[in-house]
């Protein structure tokens, strides 16, 4: 038996559509069989809602008086494209506000726009014949734009990796805060809700096909960049009007020590049309796998801790190497249900028809990394070879010396064998002798736990280490932990002097 | 009832002091020292026995500011996606069947850890 879609959506004018959520649809196989369910259902639907970072919308202001070409854009604050005609821009999601705290971006300036704020434009010009005026700024409302449509370049991720931290250090990420020693796992994602995950092979999802878009009736688009549905990680380019979006599906964030984000809602119907429909849709939490990978390794290949199915990270515990982790959803799975119960309901009422794909989208496509031209500076192209270091059981005096002599503010310490054992700062020796009844050797005052890079490493890296702990040296070890140099955070300089070939 | 007690000088063992003389039992949620402020120390008294024991705290020398009933979650901002449940060490936040968030504020010692984590700015401290 198969259904056409004219037959479904004859139904659903009629109203005696029968429509599912994704997550109802397993029992509903499991009691009626593959069969009965195809002759049951005629629509599941899918959602997801969660932080959707490549998002953004095309805006038109109408022209001013005198016109303006608009070259550089704010939305209160947030720089807008300006590389479009005259008044069109993209606000992005993800831009941060250029004077208030970097806790308002793009994102916001689209929430305030779907609650009827009023946004303050500013822009500048160089100016031209045509379009003599320079500069501008104005309060605007989203009913005074003659558009203002969302357009998603990668929205609804099948699914996504889960994320942990093996460092020692808590971990501020797009994946949420991170605890060190894998004190938790963060994943996001709806499992068996997921739009793509109850069409994998990408039959029914393509070009032209209706869908629920932060609460506006939406298409998608086409393929979403950086799709990968070869490794089971297909996204999706989506459209809305942002007039009819409501801020139940659609919430600006700010992922802190990140930056800002979407929420949004976005939710597919499945016409049921045959068993291969019956049978993707009927997929469980359980059966969808995704790794958990290590953000406490800064490098594009993050190692794998294990596999996870979405049934054991909503659990709330998971089981690592031997212990009980317990885990944070960033998507909201309650949203997500709202979603796909809104989308129903849409179908059930007539509101929205249902159709086949105008272009498909290839699910075979595995997407590339970057192709890199230039080689990453590394830290042993500007450390200093010749370190000053410090023994053990020198006294303090020696090393405030050493330090005054001003050739740095970080002393290695060295044990017997030249093995690297703490670090030394000016701070450290003030607060020895501030305090000189007691503590005088080197090893009573110096740090512990030493904060070190290698030779190898990219210099983005340690400058990142240094950012996060808030220090400005880095001994360099060895893989026998031998202090063979040191990198300063004021050397990091040269690499934008030299001119030419370095980034 | 949560009392965040502040002690500025050297001192004595307050908290031992005040349970002897009012004889309330305290509970000392959590107690930080510091060279350079000195210590602090939030604890749970039951809410009858509030003002006697923050009396004698100040009679003794320490600053004591009455704190309300945990973090402040604030439904309107937040979505229930859950990124504070696993930060918290109290296990103060979960899901209902319906995968709502549940917050048990009584469990919570307000060290603040979620605050950072809610993408959606939905919890606050009271003060
Ligand atoms: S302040 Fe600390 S104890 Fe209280 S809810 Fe937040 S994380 Fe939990
Ligand atoms: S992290 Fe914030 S938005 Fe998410 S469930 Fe917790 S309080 Fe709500």
């Amino acid at each position: 038996m198969e259904k056409s879609i004219d037959e479904i959506n004859r139904r659903i004018c009629d109203g005696s559509a029968r429509v599912v959520t994704a997550d109802e649809m397993p029992d509903i196989v499991s009691e009626l069989g593959e069969e009965g369910a195809l002759r049951e259902v005629d629509v599941v639907t899918t959602g997801t809602f969660g932080a959707m970072c490549s998002s953004g919308s095309f805006l038109n202001f109408g022209h001013a008086e005198p016109p303006i070409k608009m070259e550089r854009i704010w939305l209160n604050d947030v720089e807008a494209y300006g590389g479009l005609a005259a008044v069109d821009t993209y606000i992005g999601a993800t831009n941060k506000s250029v004077t208030q705290m970097e806790s308002y971006g793009g994102a916001h300036v689209i929430e305030d726009f779907i609650t009827g704020k009023s946004i303050e434009l500013r822009a500048q010009s160089s100016g031209s014949d045509c379009y003599p005026r320079r500069s501008i700024t104005t309060e605007i409302r989203l009913e005074d734009l003659n558009q203002a449509i969302m357009v998603n370049p990668r929205n609804a991720y099948q699914r996504y990796d889960a994320a942990v931290n093996t460092s020692d250090d808590t971990m501020f990420t797009y994946m949420g805060t991170l605890l060190p020693h894998c004190g938790n796992v963060t994943f996001s994602g709806a499992g068996t809700l997921n739009p793509i995950c109850n069409d994998p092979n990408l039959r029914l999802i393509g070009s032209g096909i209706p869908i629920l878009l932060g609460g506006a009736q939406g298409m998608v688009v086409g393929e979403g960049t950086q799709h990968s549905s070869a490794g089971n990680f297909g996204t999706l380019m989506t459209t809305a009007d942002m007039s009819d979006m409501t801020s139940d599906f659609l919430r600006a964030a700010y992922m802190y020590r990140y930056g800002p984000t979407l929420y949004l809602g976005v939710g597919v119907p499945i016409p049921v049309l045959d068993l291969e429909v019956v049978r993707k849709t009927a997929v469980r939490d359980e059966e969808l796998m995704v790794s958990i990978k290590d953000y406490g390794v800064p490098s594009r290949s993050r190692p794998v801790l294990r596999q996870v199915s979405y049934k054991e990270l909503k659990s709330g515990m998971i089981e690592l190497n031997g212990e009980e982790v317990r885990t944070s959803s960033l998507s909201s799975y309650r949203r997500a249900k709202l979603v796909a119960s809104t989308l129903k309901r849409w179908i059930e009422e007539g509101q929205m028809t249902l159709c086949l794909p105008t272009r498909p989208i290839d699910p075979s496509k595995q997407a590339k990394p970057m192709r890199e031209t230039r080689k990453v500076v590394l830290v042993q192209e500007i450390m200093l070879r010749r370190v000053v270091t410090i023994k053990e059981d020198q006294d303090i005096t020696e090393a405030a010396k050493k330090l005054l002599r001003g050739e740095t503010n970080h002393l290695p310490v060295l044990d017997e064998q030249g093995r690297l054992t703490g670090v030394v700062t000016t701070f450290d020796v003030a607060k020895a002798v501030a305090r000189p009844e007691r503590k005088v050797k080197v090893l009573d005052v110096m740090t512990r736990n030493v904060i070190t890079t290698r030779v190898d490493e990219p210099i983005d890296i340690a400058a990142q280490k240094m950012e996060h702990h808030r220090i400005s040296a880095l001994p360099v070890v060895d893989a026998q932990n031998q202090c063979i140099a040191i990198l300063h955070a004021s050397d990091l300089g040269k690499l934008f002097k030299s001119g030419g070939n370095k980034p | 009832m949560k009392l965040l007690v502040r002690l500025i000088h050297d001192s004595k063992p307050i908290i031992a002091q005040v349970v002897r003389d009012t004889g309330v039992l305290i509970n000392v949620d959590r107690a930080r020292s510091d060279a350079h402020e000195g210590e602090e120390a939030l604890v749970d008294v039951p809410d009858e026995s509030c003002m006697l024991v923050s009396e004698r705290m100040r009679s003794l020398g320490a600053e004591v500011s009455i704190l309300e009933e945990g973090i402040r979650h604030d439904e309107d901002e937040c979505v229930d996606c859950g990124a504070c449940i696993s930060v918290c060490p109290k296990e103060v936040f979960s899901f209902d069947d319906d995968w709502k968030l549940q917050v048990m504020t009584k469990r919570c010692i307000l060290c603040g850890r979620c605050i950072q984590s809610c993408p959606h700015a939905a919890l606050s401290l009271n003060n």
